[in-house]
């Protein structure tokens, strides 16, 4: 007997829940996309290289193109969709607004997503590779530009709005002044002698 | 209602954040693929697996029996389209984009099918399961310099421009540099990969589409499909990038196709590595720069010859000498672009097409010039700065090329460089500096706009602009309010459709110049009509303008945009990394019109240099003709962690004989960017790179084989 090609399985989606019957093969991304009307969420390489399908899933950041649908069972998604709240935009969303923190907005959604799992695992304590002191017992490395630029790279912007993308994930951040200065010198002048 | 008070305070020239930028960070922006429709056909392309050869047979049968599958389209099922016609940018169409007409191929990844079905995983396994039997032939794609069959080619400009005695002015220099310089295979790859759904409806064709002219891309459909131009529809409300690919490509045309066999709507999307093949490239050069210069760095002879490559079945070329022509004179002048055919994609406009590889070679010879004369790199400039265009001979309309240098030099501290190379040490890393000047044509093209007072006491303008990313939609909302003389906020833009008339693509720097220029002579003669307190009928009160007649009694002058790049580099010898560690660029590019939005686009330009100058490399297989790597793990573009700080800023540039006084600014960002990071790669390590990316095995071997 043929093994069943889909099954009915139940997604939470920004806190709602979404029962559809799935072909197996489907990802995650087009189930949002196809099925659900979730189109917020994009399709930059649909292989995992450009980060632009970003969601979180618990929390986490996780590119839903290389994730099925059946798969997501189980886990509480969010979308860009379901990042703000109600009217009132997330504290990321409103500092790209502001800052003009992108050009054609494609990328846009993974970038803030990510950023918003990101500023998570920053909170966590996680280190990454521009961290200076990765051992468990060090203190958290201060949330600087090359820390956001590090743990922002899995998220392609080929309009290169990374300048402003880099300060309006450090304002959302709530930088201290310190960090806001490193980000958005105000004069350029220290030239290399 | 009446018609309300006017306000005094001017949006152009102020920050505003962009109109649609709600929609753009709450997901709310439904771009092409995200638009949904009622039975929607997926279309998934099948594309040729040979490099040149003969389709012998498609078996459809088979994969027409697969759960879902709708249709399958080759060239034995496809309707004929007709190709003999030259388009509204003055170019033929793109061989491509007529998909389906015959059993030829002429490169790898030529479009042979389409699948149609149900659902994208049915399409994709469909497509994928589709056998295809070819009669192969030998292809040939083995590019260089060298080529006896390249040959001189007009493109977009003419190919050879020749003045004075090259030989003689070369002789009698005092300094000469004559070098190669390459530049590789690079790909847009805008975020969106192009989409498009077809559907008819009530005799008419609809097109929901991501493009960067939606005007444009009806002229092209019509066109191949034979039909009145009135009766297709193409929007394309936002648009996720383009950079010169989002014309007319296979897509679009595969998709009418299969909507008209089908009578249903049906959507065909690219996938990333198909976009490798299909959404055209910018062509590899090799460039050949001779310049010689009396003892003060006067240039006596200029010598800039580009070969760049392109299909058996299309030709585009990627003019690399014409930069020369706008920046430098010399008693003898010569520049040439040729191009070779060869078994491999169509190339096409690519962000600063020319500009952007010919300046790279041309600011670096420049460098070298300097060197060799000991002089200033911007000095040299500044002493070589044209008195009239070096072939045109006109005028010039305000050339700030020269304020670009001294703000900039300014900022980057540039008095303190030390013109020494290789004599600064930090760490593992050794230090440079570099500059490279850029230029940008500020050309605009005929476009047509209306702006209707609303009964309610707003204002709608309608024009068939694209916002690709550039902020267009925000910054013609300032030059209507401007021009109406009310705020912002009672203006609402609407663009992306060719419902509203002819306009200019978003391409060449000249859409929003042009754009710009329509919405300002209908505002202006709207606003001459609303007398203080007159009733506006409830449809509202509509001018419209066409700007064809004004652009022709336009007097031909050389107008530009042009800027001063800086770039600072740490490279590491022991393992051949490039760090940009800092870039700045002083632009003149007209009035900005959206501070805001303005500095991305040039600091996004910028980081496309530092993508070019250290990242971006196609490079095709000879056995197999296609690119090793075809996605963005093996295509490497600019990341978060590539990029430091990017500084972009400008001078005054106000042209009082221009009635728009707005330049594009798109594409000038990226001109001169990768050449003045090569220069501070020189500067740091005392070692040329003149063929571009700067990957770090060219570091590390780099003078072993000089
Ligand atoms: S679409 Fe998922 S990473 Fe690119
Ligand atoms: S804003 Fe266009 S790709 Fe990031």
């Amino acid at each position: 007997m043929a093994l069943p090609t889909s099954s009915v399985i139940t997604l939470h989606i920004n806190g709602e829940k979404h029962t559809l019957p799935v072909d197996h093969r489907t990802t995650l991304l087009d189930a949002l996309r196809e099925r659900l009307d979730l189109t917020g969420t994009k399709k930059g390489c649909d292989q995992g290289q450009c980060g632009a399908c970003t969601v979180l899933a618990d929390g986490r950041r996780t590119v839903a193109c290389l994730q099925l649908a059946v798969a997501a069972e189980g886990r509480e998604i969010t979308t860009i969709e379901g990042v703000a709240d109600g009217g009132r935009l997330h504290p990321v969303q409103q500092a790209f607004l502001d800052l003009d923190g992108y050009q054609c907005g494609y990328c846009t959604p993974g970038q803030i997503c990510s950023a918003i799992g990101m500023l998570a695992e920053h909170a966590a304590g996680w280190p990454s590779a521009a961290s200076g002191d990765v051992r468990p017992a060090a203190a958290a490395a201060p949330l600087t530009a090359e820390e956001i630029r590090e743990r922002m790279s899995g998220n392609l912007c080929r309009c290169s709005a990374y300048t402003s993308i880099v300060e309006a994930v450090a304002r959302a951040a709530g930088a201290d002044a310190a960090t806001a200065a490193a980000v958005v010198p105000a004069q350029s002048g220290e030239a290399v002698a | 209602m009446t018609t309300a008070q006017r306000t005094a305070v001017r949006a152009v020239g102020t920050g505003h954040v962009r109109v649609e930028g709600r929609d753009k960070v709450t997901g709310a922006a439904r771009y092409a693929g995200d638009v949904p429709f009622a039975e929607l056909g997926y279309g998934w392309l099948v594309l040729s697996t040979v490099a040149r050869g003969r389709i012998r047979d498609i078996a459809s049968g088979p994969v027409l029996e697969m759960p879902g599958v709708l249709a399958v389209l080759d060239h034995r099922s496809a309707p004929r389209l007709e190709t003999d016609y030259v388009g509204l940018l003055g170019i033929r169409p793109d061989p491509t984009c007529a998909v389906f007409q015959h059993d030829t191929v002429p490169h790898l990844g030529w479009p042979v099918a389409l699948v149609v079905a149900q659902t994208p995983e049915q399409a994709r396994e469909a497509a994928e399961s589709l056998a295809v039997e070819y009669e192969t032939l030998p292809h040939d794609i083995a590019f260089d310099g060298d080529r006896p069959d390249a040959r001189p080619a007009d493109g977009i400009m003419p190919a050879v421009t020749d003045k004075g005695d090259l030989a003689a002015e070369l002789a009698a220099s005092a300094h000469v540099v004559d070098e190669e310089y390459t530049t590789p295979e690079e790909h847009h790859h805008p975020m969106e990969p192009h989409a498009a759904t077809a559907r008819w409806e009530d005799g008419r064709l609809e097109v929901v589409d991501s493009n960067q002219g939606a005007a444009w891309v009806v002229g092209e459909l019509a066109n191949l499909f034979r039909l009145d131009p009135g009766s297709v529809r193409v929007r394309s409300e936002h648009v996720g990038g383009g950079f010169g690919s989002k014309g007319v490509r296979a897509h679009q045309v595969a998709a009418v196709m299969a909507a008209t066999v089908l009578r249903r709507p049906v959507r065909v999307a690219l996938t990333r590595p198909q976009m490798f093949a299909l959404a055209g490239h910018r062509s590899p050069t090799v460039q050949r720069v001779r310049l010689g210069a009396d003892a003060d760095g006067r240039l006596r002879a200029l010598d800039h010859r580009s070969v760049s490559r392109t299909g058996t079945h299309y030709e585009f070329v990627e003019p690399g000498a014409g930069v020369a022509r706008v920046m430098y004179d010399a008693d003898a002048h010569h520049t040439e672009n040729r191009v070779v055919r060869l078994d491999v994609p169509s190339p096409t406009f690519m962000r600063a097409p020319g500009e952007a590889p010919g300046a790279f070679a041309l600011e670096s010879a420049l460098d070298e010039l300097a060197e060799k004369c000991g002089i200033d790199p911007i000095d040299l400039r500044l002493r070589n700065e044209p008195a009239t265009g070096p072939v045109s001979g006109l005028p010039f309309a305000p050339r700030n090329l020269r304020a670009c240098f001294e703000e900039g030099a300014r900022r980057f501290g540039w008095a303190r460089r030390d013109p020494r190379p290789g004599v600064r040490r930090e760490g593992r890393w050794l230090l440079g500096t570099g500059t490279a000047a850029a230029s940008f044509p500020a050309g605009a093209a005929p476009s047509t706009a209306a702006v209707t007072a609303e009964a309610d006491g707003r204002f709608t303008v309608r024009t068939a602009a694209a916002d690709i990313g550039t902020g267009a939609r925000t910054a013609l909302t300032l030059v209507a309010a401007d021009a109406l003389g009310v705020a912002p906020e009672r203006v609402t833009v609407r663009i992306g459709d060719s419902a509203f008339g002819f306009a200019m693509i978003a391409g060449g720097s000249m859409g929003t110049r042009s754009w710009s220029m329509a919405v300002m002579a209908a505002a202006g003669e709207l606003r001459e009509r609303l007398a203080p307190g007159m009733d506006i009928p409830a449809e509202g009160i509509t001018v419209r303008s066409d700007t064809t007649a004004r652009l022709a009694a336009l007097t031909a002058v050389e107008r530009h945009s042009y800027g001063a790049q800086f770039a600072e580099v740490a490279v590491d010898p022991a393992t051949g990394e490039v760090r940009v560690r800092r870039m700045l660029g002083i632009f003149a590019a007209g009035r900005i019109v959206n501070p805001l939005t303005a500095r991305g686009q040039f600091t996004g330009g910028m980081i496309w240099g530092i993508s070019m100058a250290l990242h971006e490399e196609a490079l095709r297989d000879p056995a197999f003709g296609g690119p090793v790597g075809a996605d963005l793990a093996g295509y490497h573009v600019a990341t978060h962690a590539d990029v430091p700080r990017v500084e972009a800023d400008w001078v005054d540039d106000t042209d009082p004989d221009d009635p728009v006084g707005i330049k594009g600014i798109g594409e000038v960002g990226i001109v001169g960017a990768a050449a003045a990071i090569a220069n501070a790669v020189w500067h740091a390590t005392g070692v040329r790179h003149r063929s571009l990316p700067i990957r770090p095995d060219r570091v590390l071997t780099a003078g072993s084989d000089a």
